[in-house]
């Protein structure tokens, strides 16, 4: 992008064309944004991607079935575990298996709790880049317990591999249950915590409200999902409207905003912290005993066909489409819908005519992971 | 010869010292504070809970390559740094610590000097410290730097002229400029000037966070958005400089927020003798225990609050704080001129 | 003796700085030698026992009217070397007859100052307020209160303009 020059009627003025990353501290990994300034003004942008590409979905074309559910783990790295449940939800459908009623309590329970750990990291990442740096160290100190369970279930902390087809690699320990139950009683009180910090924090009003607006229809035609077009009033939540694992057991809200600005945006998560604890709380008293995987043959071989299955991951709709051509023991054709990816689209509509400080919290505010974007 | 030349000498190797210390400490004390505010514990390894940790950073800093960018301006990314850190400390040259003491027998000042304008003396040194940052983001030939620069000199200027008014307020009160006359004039009135100007102390107190470019006025240096800002380009020593200047400044505008509207080295209500059971500490105990309060604020303000933004940052000094400053100045003016 | 020294050595500085101020190519170092020039007058004042115009003298000008400067040179592009030389409005004529007139002019004064008595001290009017700031606000307030309050209109009409010319769109 070259900076064109203004020819005024005493001064020439330059626009600056600044290189926001791949290097940069809060572009939240390696995005990198071109951004054409006037002064301080964001006259347009550029929203470089691909720093990150590793791909994951021309590499599961190469793996056996069970052998993708890892890869799945390496895309949305702050929420592996719903990526784990999305992919093995999709080849669930594509065989017609039947998962038992336990399994999918507890796929419901993990992706609550990853959605909560996913959210915290959302919102220490989004204070931190408004500058204030504490409410980082707070939500870090919350994510940190969650990781504990997820490491107490599975084993691993981040990249977790805990999902089979046709359920669960292992059932969870015994006790687990009554330390997610500890778990949300903390929370609930840190969220009033970090409420305090924030939501009636004038500072953070001011930095956040009328910053980023985005109608309803703008949002539904960038192909927004999750917080960002819940935000803009969009009452959309495949939670809700396609219920997968044991969702239509639950009983929960969603949140939406009013005036679609980053405030909402923020509002619409923080409630959502309340919600996925709701839910847990529901789903781990509500545990039914019984198996934890259901009948799968010992070859996955899903039949010819295509299938496409999307689930509400903490980013937003996370999709996947997949083609088996009933013969091989790998998928044909395996294409993922990265809700960052397509919320990423609507960075460039935000940030004309705001600030560069409003750049990064715009950024925070969509929550993209970069992993996820490029695959 | 004594009184006329080595104790003045003496007092600004004594101060001069003191002060690059404290500022070293002051940093512990930041990451200490803001550690516990977060749940942390902070520095603990050098020394007994990181006690010795200012130490460790200085000598980094020191060993640290010094780079250059090949197309900055040399000579004035040269002096910047040193145009940043002169003013933060020949400030100190009329900060009075304490009264006249006897000391060994001799009447000493707890000052280094006392002049008449010594007020007008701390604001415009102040406003030539600017420079240094200007300079800084200008000479690096960096666009982040230069976009800081930028920002820092709007902010310092526009924050300036609060500040500015609201000691005038305070000189109103006193009616001198000599920073000892106005502790005086606090004992003779008997009454701390934040009680009697609080509303030119609360703006003094904003003002001064972004004249320091502390949070939430932090914007010159926002790490998250100018990743470090107008020191962007700078290492080794020369960043240290920057560091020591923001630092020391912060240490210079809790002095002259003590001494304008804390009563300096006076112990708490000096006309009262039935706490005058006090007089054992000395006076200058009071001061640093005054000027600690405010730097302990000023961590705690940074540990809380998010950062405003570049044109809420303006809109609060232009249309809130400076209208604010005025009206005051003006309403102290009308009172003084009835009560006289 | 010593006050004399230490004069001609502030003068020197300041004549060198000013010198050096015109003739940097590089605009930015012009106005850094700018600001030194400003402290050394800054400590010319001091040295005429008048610290408070040596205060103002470093508040105002180098702190604040400078650093306006540096933020004008900076901000605006300044490369256009050549181009101002063929500059058609250039009157080179008229400069060159005014220059001459002003050289003329100070020749006149130097020639014709020599001898003539010396300034009318004005401190010799007993003042009734004593210390420096004291004297310089009462006699700003008192003899020279119209040319003083003339001088802040002629300020707000250069601000109220700046502002105009600033914000086409009000």
């Amino acid at each position: 992008m070259e900076a064109p020059t203004v020819r005024g009627e005493m001064f020439d003025t330059n626009e600056l064309v600044i290189n926001m990353g791949p290097q940069h501290p809060s572009t939240h990994g390696v995005l990198r944004v071109v951004l054409r300034l006037d002064g301080e003004k964001v006259v347009d942008t550029d929203v470089i991607i691909g720093y990150l590409h590793r791909g994951i979905e021309k590499l599961s074309e190469n793996r056996n079935w069970t052998q993708i559910i890892l890869l799945t783990d390496r895309m949305d790295y702050v929420a592996a575990a719903t990526n784990n449940v999305g992919y093995c939800e999709t080849v669930e459908k594509l065989m017609s298996l039947e998962v038992p009623r336990r399994a999918r309590y507890v796929r419901t329970l993990l992706c609550e709790l990853q959605r909560i750990a996913s959210h915290c990291l959302w919102l220490g990442t989004h204070a931190m880049d408004i500058g204030a740096m504490t409410v980082f160290l707070y939500a870090f100190r919350e994510r940190e317990l969650i990781l504990d369970l997820f490491e107490e279930f599975c084993g691993a902390r981040l990249t977790y591999n805990s999902m089979r087809i046709g359920g669960l690699p292992m059932d969870v320990p015994s006790g687990w249950d009554k330390k997610v139950l500890e778990f949300c009683k903390i929370m609930d009180s840190k969220l009033d915590e970090y409420e305090e910090l924030l939501t009636h924090n004038r500072i953070w009003i001011e930095r956040t409200k009328n910053v980023g607006v985005l109608t309803a229809a703008e949002a539904i035609d960038l192909g927004l999902s999750g917080p960002p077009l819940r935000g803009s009033g969009v009452p959309r939540d495949v939670r809700k409207d396609e219920p997968y694992a044991a969702y239509d057991e639950m009983e929960f809200d969603v949140p939406i905003g009013t005036a679609g600005d980053t405030y909402d945006r923020y509002l619409v998560r923080i409630e959502e912290f309340r919600q996925s604890l709701r839910i847990i709380r529901q789903a781990t008293e509500g545990l039914p005993e019984g198996p934890i995987v259901g009948k799968v043959p010992r070859l996955i071989k899903p039949p010819a066909g295509e299938t496409y299955h999307a689930i509400e991951s903490p980013k937003g709709e996370l999709g996947y489409f997949i083609v088996s051509d009933g013969k091989s023991t790998n998928p044909y054709r395996f294409r993922v819908r990265p809700p960052s990816f397509c919320n990423l689209q609507a960075l460039r509509r935000m940030v004309r005519g705001h600030l560069v400080a409003d750049v990064v919290a715009l950024i925070g505010s969509l929550d993209v992971v970069l992993g996820e974007v490029d695959r | 010869m004594i009184d006329g030349f080595v104790i003045p000498l003496l007092k600004i190797v004594i101060v001069l010292n003191a002060t690059l210390v404290g500022v070293t400490y002051m940093v512990l004390l930041e990451r200490k504070v803001i550690a516990w505010a977060q749940s942390r514990l902070g520095p603990m390894r050098v020394g007994p809970h990181g006690i010795l940790q200012p130490i460790a950073d200085a000598v980094k800093l020191m060993l640290k390559e010094d780079i250059t960018p090949a197309r900055a301006d040399k000579w004035v990314f040269t002096v910047a740094p040193i145009i940043s850190m002169v003013p933060a400390l020949i400030v100190y040259a009329v900060i009075p610590f304490g009264p006249e003491v006897s000391l060994f027998g001799r009447q000493v000042t707890l000052y280094i000097t006392d002049i008449n304008v010594g007020l007008l003396y701390i604001v415009s040194v102040a406003s030539v410290g600017v420079y240094g940052i200007i300079l800084a983001g200008y000479a690096s030939n960096s666009k982040f730097p230069l976009l800081a620069s930028l920002r820092a000199s709007a902010q310092l200027i526009s924050y300036e002229v609060a500040v500015t008014l609201t000691l005038v307020s305070v000189v109103l009160m006193s009616g001198t400029l000599s920073m000892v006359g106005i502790v005086r004039a606090q004992e003779s009135a008997h009454l701390w000037f934040a009680f009697a100007q609080p509303l030119a102390f609360g703006i003094f107190v904003i003002g001064s966070l972004a004249e320091t470019n502390r949070a939430p006025f932090d914007l010159p240096e926002a790490e998250q958005e100018l990743t470090g800002g107008f020191h962007t380009e700078y290492s080794g020593m020369r960043f240290a400089l920057f560091f020591l200047a923001e630092y020391a400044n912060m240490i210079v505008v809790s002095s002259v927020a003590t001494t304008l509207f804390f009563g300096g080295w006076l112990r708490p209500f000096p006309n009262w003798a039935a706490l005058s059971f006090l007089d054992f500490i000395p006076s200058w105990t009071w001061f640093l225990i005054k000027s600690f309060v405010f730097l302990y604020f000023f961590v705690w303000v940074r540990a809380t609050l998010p950062r405003y933004r570049y044109d809420q940052l303006m809109r609060l000094g232009w249309k809130l704080l400076i209208p604010l400053a005025i009206a005051n100045l003006v309403l102290t003016g009308i009172i003084r001129v009835a009560l006289l | 003796m010593g006050e004399a020294i230490a004069f001609y050595t502030l003068a020197a500085f300041i004549l060198g700085f000013a010198v050096l101020v015109i003739t940097t190519k590089d605009t930015v170092h012009s106005v850094l030698f700018l600001v030194l020039d400003f402290l050394f007058v800054a400590a010319l004042y001091v040295m005429l026992n008048a610290p408070f115009l040596a205060a103002i003298q470093v508040l105002v000008y180098a702190g604040g009217i400078v650093v306006l400067y540096l933020f004008v040179v900076m901000l605006v592009n300044l490369k256009r070397l050549p181009e101002a030389f063929q500059d058609p409005n250039r009157h080179g004529r008229i400069g060159l007859i005014l220059s001459v007139a002003v050289l003329l002019e100070l020749a006149a004064i130097a020639a014709l100052g020599v001898g003539s008595v010396a300034p009318v001290r004005t401190a010799a009017r007993a003042l009734p307020v004593t210390g420096n700031t004291e004297q310089v606000g009462w006699m700003l307030y008192t003899s020279y209160l119209i040319p003083f309050e003339i001088a802040s209109m002629l300020l707000l009409v250069a601000m109220i303009g700046a502002i105009v010319l600033a914000k086409r769109e009000l």
